[in-house]
């Protein structure tokens, strides 16, 4: 067993792991955190992504042990204390940007690092970026129009 | 996934002693180094991969971190992530095709996580490979036999194969790299060494279950490459059966130096199409003081592809690469390169 030091969404978390658990197991198991959902384990499905250290990557292909002194950010740290959902989410809520939901804290991840980045974000990017997440129910037009609408409203969205 | 020992040495020199001191006990020893992880977690979990020590390479991160984008060379170390890389303005503007090849692979999530070492390491996407319930593969199990050979071979390789492996060399960024001759500085057990990339992937031949030349041990530490006249008019063109996020099914890396329209010198490796970084000197041969047109563009195109053995469902690849060899060419040709 190895312990692991990292906060989750601000929390200071100390586990006591195997080496071969990953990151997507370590939230869920081991802190209790079972927004992030493990679609196809192999780092092709995207529905595991979380923010590492501010950039979002597959945490079914990230072992626990190497999230060592990292920050993680789950869908869990999404929305406000009081339930109240963020702007992202309110804008998957309004533009039906999910049907099962089992992709969707995945590309809300995605879509919460994509709309930090400083340089802004336009259509090519946004279909580049979220081209790396699938999901079954949507056809993906409607999460794409979530994003963009959350874009506007925060003031981040360029025309191309 | 199988147990494994697992440990996070603090620096190069610790994580070498530490695989050197396994090897010595037994030259065999299931170890492996991990890195950005991306391959070897999938790999494992497929039960492709069984080591039984992992040496977590993640604090070579500061020491080996590094993207130097100089006047006369190219400086990156093997733990820069493949994200950085892609992104950075010196290597976009002076190194182009280095930042397309990096930009045009895989998906945001890890490219975020990949390191650039790692990366032109990842092993073949051949599905008979990655699936241990087919149980002929020479590169898995050596002598076993190859399942591609009969079976669905699309996606396989029609340069460089044997009778023994047809599988596809996958990355893009290795290309980039073969085109404009980069060096690996490697370290090891045995201490460092450099070693220029065109001599690190071996041809499957009768042993594919050997990828590389590296030493029992060795990693890849840096990766340099030379400014030449040519680097700047470069590019990598890379077709796939989608848009985004997709191995190649054919891609080029070409550099060019030019003399109005009369090729000075050209540099060209293929992806998607070969069992390795697949470096095409004789096309390069044929452009060489000659006018670019779309006629020497196609001559050096066959040439490019006139040894390639296609399989049963593979032989579009070869029209394929060429086409994209040739529109690769002319774009490169167009380029608008700044003084």
């Amino acid at each position: 067993m190895t312990e692991v030091r990292f906060t989750v969404n601000g929390t200071a978390q100390c586990v006591e792991v195997e080496p071969r658990l990953t990151l997507a197991d370590m939230l869920r198991e081991e802190c209790g955190l079972t927004g992030t959902h493990l679609g196809c384990e192999h780092g092709v499905c995207g529905a595991c992504t979380v923010l590492m250290d501010g950039l979002p990557v597959r945490s079914c292909l990230v072992f626990g042990v190497q999230a060592e002194g990292a920050e993680i950010r789950t869908v869990e740290g999404l929305a406000a204390a009081d339930g109240t959902l963020n702007v992202l989410q309110r804008a998957f809520q309004a533009q039906h940007g999910l049907q099962c939901g089992f992709c969707t804290p995945g590309f809300l991840m995605l879509a919460t690092w994509l709309l930090e980045q400083k340089e802004g974000v336009d259509e090519a990017r946004l279909r580049e970026v979220l081209a790396s997440n699938l999901c079954r129910c949507t056809g993906y037009q409607n999460i794409l129009a979530a994003v963009r609408v959350a874009a506007q409203e925060i003031r981040v969205w360029r025309e191309g | 996934m199988r147990s494994f020992q697992y440990s996070r040495p603090s620096s190069l020199t610790a994580a070498a002693g530490e695989m050197g001191g396994l090897l010595a006990q037994d030259p065999d020893a299931p170890a492996a180094y991990l890195a950005g992880g991306t391959t070897l977690l999938d790999l494992m979990k497929l039960d492709v991969a069984r080591p039984e020590r992992v040496i977590d390479l993640s604090a070579l991160r500061g020491e080996l971190g590094h993207v130097h984008p100089g006047a006369t060379e190219l400086r990156l170390g093997a733990f820069a992530r493949m994200a950085e890389v892609a992104a950075h303005p010196g290597v976009i503007a002076d190194y182009p095709v280095i930042a397309q090849s990096l930009a045009l692979a895989a998906s945001a999530q890890l490219r975020n996580m990949a390191s650039l070492g790692g990366n032109v390491l990842q092993r073949t996407r051949c599905s008979y490979f990655r699936d241990p319930s087919w149980a002929a593969c020479n590169k898995r199990t050596p002598g076993s036999g190859c399942a591609a050979l009969g079976g669905v071979n699309r996606a396989h390789a029609v340069l460089g194969t044997s009778e023994h492996c047809i599988a596809t060399y996958p990355g893009d960024f290795a290309q980039a790299l073969l085109a404009l001759d980069a060096t690996l500085v490697l370290a090891g057990p045995q201490g460092s060494r450099t070693l220029p990339f065109g001599s690190l992937h071996q041809l499957p031949a009768a042993t594919p279950h050997r990828e590389t030349t590296l030493l029992p041990g060795e990693l890849i530490t840096e990766f340099v490459i030379p400014a030449r006249a040519w680097t700047r008019r470069s590019l990598y063109l890379k077709v796939r059966d989608r848009e985004s996020y997709e191995f190649a099914v054919a891609s080029a890396a070409v550099a060019l130096d030019l003399d109005g329209d009369v090729v000075r010198e050209a540099r060209i490796a293929l992806g998607g199409v070969a069992t390795i970084p697949w470096r095409a000197h004789g096309a390069e041969d044929a452009l060489r003081g000659l006018t670019l047109t779309e006629t020497l563009a196609w001559t050096a195109a066959e040439n490019a592809f006139a040894a390639a053995r296609p399989q049963t469902h593979n032989a579009f690849k070869i029209d394929l690469g060429q086409a994209a060899l040739m529109r690769a060419l002319l774009q490169a040709a167009s380029l608008e390169i700044r003084p």
